[in-house]
């Protein structure tokens, strides 16, 4: 089957939730592309948004639409070049209308997973469970005659017990996209033990045409990436509940995050990465993850506690952030959670008094913003990191920990052999995490 | 043309801001004042320095698509709205693509000359930030043949000029023309910056010819031979200004000294279905240029400053060959060399032109006129320069579509 013809008939399951609705888009638009060469023009091209939601598909149409129009907007350039040949599209608009419409035509919303059975390639993208995984696809593969490839997007369960349970013949590969799949640039690949050839071949061919980059990883639970971001949220986390003997646990929370975003030169601070994730969603994963792991214990009360008081984190259908560790106004933190009390704590009654506890930056000019985008960046950072050194404030001393301990979890991925290599390990940092230098460096020596 | 039967001045000129990208003031995302809200400022204001609405016998206003940008037609209409005074006046609205301003000034001066009229209010307008600008380039097509829009590019006009590089690119040498293209960029912006109602006013770069270098043209993301920053941006922005008899001025009371003196014009229509006969020219700019110089009864060297047509820096540098401060190939070298710089031998768009000060299509032609009126009668603020005394003369060319509609009018201090 060449690459056009695998891609005739696909199925994306948990298509309206956050990870599978961008999975869809990218699908839909690569099939687009495929449906419009002049050899495709007689053929269809089918893509099914199975979801559980019809609330969810209705969103999710929407959200196609939206970015659709942005995408076509910024290459219709390209686009008057595919639709030369028809002559009543004259504008720009008409252009890009009927480039909307094409692609939206490919999608087929559905709440019935019966649609896979003609599927011939089949996304996962439901919740990280993996007897829901192992059922759904096990029963679409008794229905589907096609023998389709899985490609599953869990971030943590592994490739080879999905394979066995569902009994898949190794018809199953993970393809792990970041959050979110249309913006982050890396997918993580991992294979079975029985992987075919040519389905990991179709799969960096497919990678490639979405403009992402490929980073294998071995199939051990949690993989690369979440083998560093959940060890590092612990570390994050075990670093609250010692600060919090001195300190009231929300002026904790407040500084670990503020020491992980502006001392360690981050996107964004630890806590707030776990609210936007999902505090859900990293507690399924840390249980997903800890039965696998020998001596060490992927397991937080913190975050079980939050979950049963309805605190989550996650997003609203319209992308905003839910409040978690952090109330969120405008899509910045302004109050911390406290687990007792119930209740959000103004983060400004506390801020000053934390800010000077922790004391000030080497460099107030150098942030994740500022550099990211810089060639000498790593200049920057050296020059930065050499200064954090020197000083002997708390923030100092809790920052240079930090990247200890987050330079360690990436040699023990490097070691244990879930990463091939360090530079896999910082690349997965780099362009999942969207990090500024990868936790494998010198800076903390 | 034939000898003028009467004498036709033109004062109390009025720009308003140009809104568009690179305004502090412009947020893409909020909502901002419409088309009214332009046309009020601009006509108040000139308004204001003639006596009232009482002393207008007749208004114009120029614009190229609003029924498009802002799904508005019928924009004479709106004139009556700047002040209640003028309701029931006579009122016109002129379309010439890009040149509706200068079209707009022609409709006041023939009914000045005309005798139906001794003080014409005259507005231009455009507000194009209503849409993004892959949609806004489908209107702007609308001053091409439409017959041509399908095979032309996605960005249709910046497409057309960008032809026109490529043809000088090929006869001259590319770095040597963008050289010159590079000079004139600087020109612009450096003279906003003097003009606090350029878009261009808050521009800060440092070193603008490292931009110009740094921002290669790209045809997968824009068009082959020009980058952005050869080109007018989107504008929002109404002129307005009077056309007056000598009676029409004393009615308004604007003593001569305060108004420019219009000694001559020329108007010139390509055919719009066929395409330019060389691409390294703009013939029809070369023709309405040499026929304004000699309606007026002066020569090109006679001009203390001139307003051209910049939509794109390329349509400068061939300006300055039409207008024949160069020779055909080498108006490219003229610019790099700083003649056409606001202390060069002739200075060009002293406040910016349409890539400094803005390109508020329909309006430009206005926003030219009262250019030259401020320069010309010493108004122009920090951006003034020095009108040498025996070189009183300035000079405005509007161009709509690629050289098809073109006004060129010669100015005197009054």
């Amino acid at each position: 089957m060449t690459y056009d013809e695998k891609l005739r008939n696909v199925t994306v399951l948990g298509a309206a939730g956050k990870m599978g609705s961008g999975i869809l888009l990218l699908t839909a638009v690569e099939m687009a592309e495929l449906s419009l060469k002049p050899e495709n023009k007689s053929k269809t091209f089918v893509l099914n948004a199975v979801d559980l939601s019809d609330e969810g598909l209705a969103g999710l149409m929407k959200y196609l639409k939206v970015q659709l129009q942005k995408i076509a907007e910024k290459k219709t350039v390209y686009l008057r070049k595919v639709y030369a040949d028809r002559a009543d599209l004259i504008e720009n608009g008409e252009i890009i209308e009927q480039y909307i419409f094409d692609v939206m035509n490919i999608v087929r919303p559905q709440t019935k997973i019966e649609a896979a059975y003609d599927s011939t390639l089949i996304f996962e993208a439901i919740s990280e469970n993996k007897n829901l995984k192992v059922k759904l696809l096990s029963q679409i593969d008794t229905n589907n005659k096609n023998n389709p490839w899985y490609f599953t997007n869990t971030s943590s369960v592994p490739i080879n017990l999905i394979d066995n349970e569902a009994k898949l013949g190794g018809r199953i590969l993970g393809f792990h996209f970041y959050n979110p799949p249309a913006v982050q640039k890396l997918v993580e690949l991992i294979k079975t033990d029985n992987s075919s050839e040519e389905m990991v071949e179709f799969a960096k061919a497919y990678a490639k045409s979405l403009g992402k980059i490929i980073v294998p990883s071995n199939d051990f639970a949690g993989f690369i990436g979440n083998g560093h971001f959940m060890r590092d949220a612990m570390h994050a986390i075990t670093e609250v509940e010692s600060l919090s003997k001195d300190v009231p646990f929300v002026e904790a929370v407040y500084m670990i995050n503020k020491v992980a975003q502006d001392f360690l030169v981050r996107p964004m601070g630890i806590f707030q990465l776990i609210d936007y994730v999902g505090i859900d969603v990293v507690s399924f994963i840390m249980n997903v993850m800890n039965p696998f792991l020998d001596d060490e214990e992927l397991y937080s009360p913190l975050l079980i506690k939050l979950m049963e008081a309805g605190v989550k984190g996650g997003q609203n259908s319209n992308g905003s952030q839910k409040d978690g560790f952090f109330k969120y106004e405008k899509g910045a933190p302004v109050a911390v959670y406290d687990p007792e009390k119930k209740e959000y704590h103004s983060i400004s009654e506390f801020k000053e008094k934390c800010d000077e506890k922790l004391g000030p930056l080497p460099d107030s000019t150098v942030s994740w913003k500022s550099i990211i985008r810089r060639r000498d960046k790593e200049e920057l950072l050296e020059k930065f990191f050499t200064s954090l050194k020197s000083l002997q404030s708390l923030g100092a001393r809790l920052a240079i920990k930090y990247g200890k301990r987050s330079n360690e979890i990436g040699k023990v991925l490097v070691s244990t052999k879930v990463a091939h290599n360090e530079n896999d390990v910082n690349t997965v940092m780099l362009t999942g995490f969207f990090h500024a230098y990868g936790p494998v460096n010198s800076f903390f020596n | 043309m034939k000898k003028l039967r009467k004498k036709i001045y033109m004062a109390a000129g009025y720009n308003t801001i140009s809104i568009g990208t690179g305004r502090k003031e412009f947020h893409p995302k909020k909502p901002r004042p419409g088309l009214e809200h332009y046309i009020k400022e601009a006509g108040q204001a000139t308004l204001k320095q003639i006596g009232g609405a009482k002393n207008v016998d007749e208004g114009a206003i120029g614009n190229f698509m609003a029924p498009r940008f802002n799904k508005q037609g019928h924009i004479a209409g709106l004139i009556p709205m700047i002040d209640d005074g003028l309701e029931y006046k006579p009122c016109i609205r002129t379309e010439g693509a890009c040149a509706s301003g200068a079209l707009a000034l022609m409709s006041g001066i023939k009914s000045v000359l005309a005798d139906t009229a001794d003080v014409v209010l005259t507005v231009g307008v455009e507000v194009q930030n209503t849409m993004k600008a892959i949609y806004g380039a489908d209107v702007l097509a609308g001053a091409g043949w439409f017959q041509k829009r399908k095979d032309g590019h996605a960005y249709f006009f910046p497409g057309q000029f960008s032809n026109r590089a490529g043809a000088y690119y090929e006869k001259y040498g590319m770095e040597y023309a963008r050289k010159g293209m590079r000079r004139w960029f600087r020109n612009a912006i450096e003279n906003a910056r003097l003009c606090p109602t350029a878009q261009e006013y808050h521009n800060s770069v440092k070193d603008l010819d490292a931009l110009y270098d740094k921002l290669k043209p790209n045809g997968k993301a824009f068009v082959d031979n020009l980058s952005v920053l050869d080109c007018s941006k989107v504008s929002d922005a109404a002129s307005a200004i009077v056309i007056c008899s000598e009676e029409g001025l004393k009615k308004v009371g604007i003593p001569k000294d305060q108004a420019v003196e219009v000694l001559g014009w020329a108007q010139v229509e390509r055919n719009l279905t066929n395409d330019p006969p060389d691409l390294k020219e703009v013939t029809a700019i070369k023709k309405a240029a040499k026929e304004a110089i000699e309606s007026a009864g002066i020569t090109i060297n006679d001009l203390a400053t001139i307003e051209v047509h910049d939509c794109f820096s390329i349509a400068g540098i061939l300006a300055t060959e039409a207008l024949g401060f160069a020779e055909p190939g080498k108006g490219a070298q003229f610019v790099a060399d700083g003649h056409t710089a606001r202390d060069g031998k002739i200075p060009l768009n002293t406040t910016g032109g349409l890539i400094g000060w803005g390109h508020p299509t329909g309006g430009t032609g206005v926003h030219q006129a009262v250019t030259i009126w401020e320069q010309l009668t010493g108004k122009a603020g920090e951006a003034q320069i020095e009108i040498p005394k025996d070189r009183p003369y300035g000079m405005t060319i509007n161009m709509g579509g690629d050289d098809v509609t073109v006004v060129a009018i010669i100015y005197k201090r009054g």
